[in-house]
């Protein structure tokens, strides 16, 4: 029997399997985005205190830098063992102007990517128990990029 | 000069190295060795100023007394600061501030690590609303993985190549040999560096510092002390910036999952964070990158020590690799960067390490720099990044 898929972290992200987006927030005042919205992030001083209503941010970006890694993180990463290289993805959001991070879609191929390629916000694993496969946000390049 | 200045009358430091000892006795080595350097006796140190480590426990986060108490209760006034790898800057402008500010004449600014092998971690348990903790579990962002994403990025816009890093490697490495205080002592090659296992692609394990034990220590007065204590002359802190970044912050900064939106953030700030650190102790020691004549900087890899090069104003965006290859940042270059040997030979110490980098620059700028000096030396910047938005850069003169 599979595993039920649970987030690996509430709220960060929409867990619509076909399309997620990352959970975020804008400013009414400045019009500045803000995510993730559970730990602290700068506010725009320009408007200190201002009200910040939910926002699903852009699903797409452009690559903007990314890694792999191939030594195994300490705790509290969960580690699959044998150790699998990971690579975590920078991408820029056209419309929030900002870069987010996230891993690489799991199976995507790290040598295919080159900066500014278009990249697509989507679900996989992170790690699992027992019970459960905890799901994380994650980028895969987009089909349609040459 | 300016009457914001502070005199450097002493620099000590202990051996970086991986000890497993206390670093409390590596700190104490330090302080005794800066005070003999400035002919200063302990009992009269009128402020301590400590710089925290978070890895050794009670001791580490109340640094400035734990110091103060191997040393011997004097009676001093005391602190103690935490600003990741920019708490030995802190510690230092807090004691300037206090000398400055005419509330003690001479101070003993001192910071002292052991750390553990392997990455640094974040803190243990359960700590869903810490990002340095939420940046292991859900990204496996190390450390590293933001250098690799920083050098990855060098080569895609600029056509850096690993050869690039790996010289900055082996000049880091030839400028280290002869320094006491040195971790490693060992001349590199570029096929060492390429051919060693990758850690954070496109970096491998010699591209990347290592975490050591250290410990490092300044004896700082104000001039009429100096004046006074017979130091006519002495080496002076001329600015020290300890700034935050400008909002937006659009570099993906550690420990972060995201830089800030410049969506309705109008033109942002004129300088990034990082050249931001430098502009500041450059203003307030009204000095600009061409009056340098050595830096330290935080190569916590060997790209990274070209980001800086850029970033400190040496050259353009996109020019480092140049500035490399030509040897201007080489011993007997224009501006050696790392006469040191920088992180590459020492691996990092956090609360000591930018105190290190300052006492590299006084002994620099005093010509005591022994098998490495940069002659003529006279003006030296230090400068380095912490985590969570600190940073920290010393610019001092003879």
């Amino acid at each position: 029997m599979s595993k039920t898929r649970v987030p690996a972290v509430e709220n960060w992200f929409t867990t619509d399997e076909s399309a997620p987006a990352l959970l975020g927030a804008r400013g009414v005042e400045s019009g500045s985005y803000y995510w993730p919205t559970a730990v602290a992030v700068s506010g725009n001083p320009s408007a200190p205190g201002e009200e910040r209503r939910p926002v699903e941010l852009s699903r797409t970006g452009k690559l903007w830098s990314w890694t792999t890694n191939h030594y195994a993180p300490p705790e509290p990463y969960v580690a699959p063992d044998p150790f699998v290289p990971y690579t975590v993805c920078a991408v820029e959001l056209g419309l929030e102007q900002m870069v987010v991070l996230g891993q690489l879609a799991t199976g995507a191929d790290p040598a295919r990517l080159e900066l500014g390629m278009e990249m697509e916000l989507v679900l996989g694993p992170l790690y699992e128990d027992d019970e459960h496969e905890y799901v994380v946000w994650q980028w895969a390049p987009l089909r349609s990029t040459p | 000069m300016s009457e914001h200045d502070i005199a450097i009358l002493g620099a000590g430091m202990h051996p970086w190295g991986k000890w497993g000892r206390n670093f409390v006795e590596y700190g104490v080595v330090a302080a005794r060795t800066a005070l003999a350097d400035a002919d200063v006796a302990w009992p009269d140190i009128q402020f301590v100023s400590g710089a925290d480590t978070m890895r050794n426990g009670y001791p580490g986060y109340v640094a400035g007394a734990t110091f103060a108490q191997a040393l011997g209760w004097n009676g001093a006034q005391v602190a103690s600061s935490y600003a990741a790898c920019a708490s030995g800057v802190t510690a230092l402008a807090t004691a300037r501030a206090q000398i400055l500010a005419g509330f003690c004449d001479v101070a003993l600014v001192i910071g002292a690590d052991t750390t553990p092998k392997g990455f640094l971690a974040p803190n243990k348990g359960e700590r869903g609303d810490d990002p340095d903790w939420l940046r292991f579990r859900l990204l496996g962002a190390t450390n590293p993985t933001f250098f690799g994403l920083y050098a990855r990025r060098r080569m895609e816009l600029f056509g850096a190549t690993r050869d690039d890093f790996a010289r900055v490697k082996v000049k880091n490495a030839r400028h280290g040999l002869d320094n006491p205080y040195a971790r490693y002592k060992k001349e590199v090659s570029v096929d060492d560096v390429l051919n060693a296992p990758i850690v954070s692609d496109p970096l491998g394990l010699l591209d990347i510092c290592a975490t050591s034990d250290g410990a490092a220590a300044l004896v700082v007065s104000s001039l009429d002390f100096a004046r006074r204590h017979g130091a006519g002359d002495p080496v002076r802190v001329r600015g020290i910036s300890t700034v935050t970044p400008s909002y937006p912050q659009t570099t993906i900064e550690l420990p972060n999952f995201a830089t800030d939106s410049a969506a309705g953030a109008g033109a942002g700030p004129e300088h990034g964070f990082k050249e931001s650190i430098a502009v500041r102790a450059y203003n307030e020691a009204g000095l600009g990158p061409d009056d340098l004549d050595c830096a330290e900087v935080y190569d916590l890899s060997t790209a990274m020590e070209l980001d800086w090069y850029e970033q400190i104003g040496l050259c353009a965006p996109g020019e480092a690799e140049k500035l490399l290859r030509d040897g201007t940042t080489t011993l007997g270059g224009r501006v050696p960067v790392n006469p040191s040997g920088g992180l590459a030979c020492f691996g990092e110490a956090v609360p000591a390490q930018a105190i290190a980098q300052v006492c590299e620059l006084t002994w620099q700028v005093q010509g005591r720099a022994e098998g490495r000096q940069v002659e003529g030396a006279r003006v030296g910047l230090s400068i380095n990044q912490g985590l969570f938005g600190h940073g920290s850069a010393v610019i001092v003169s003879r």
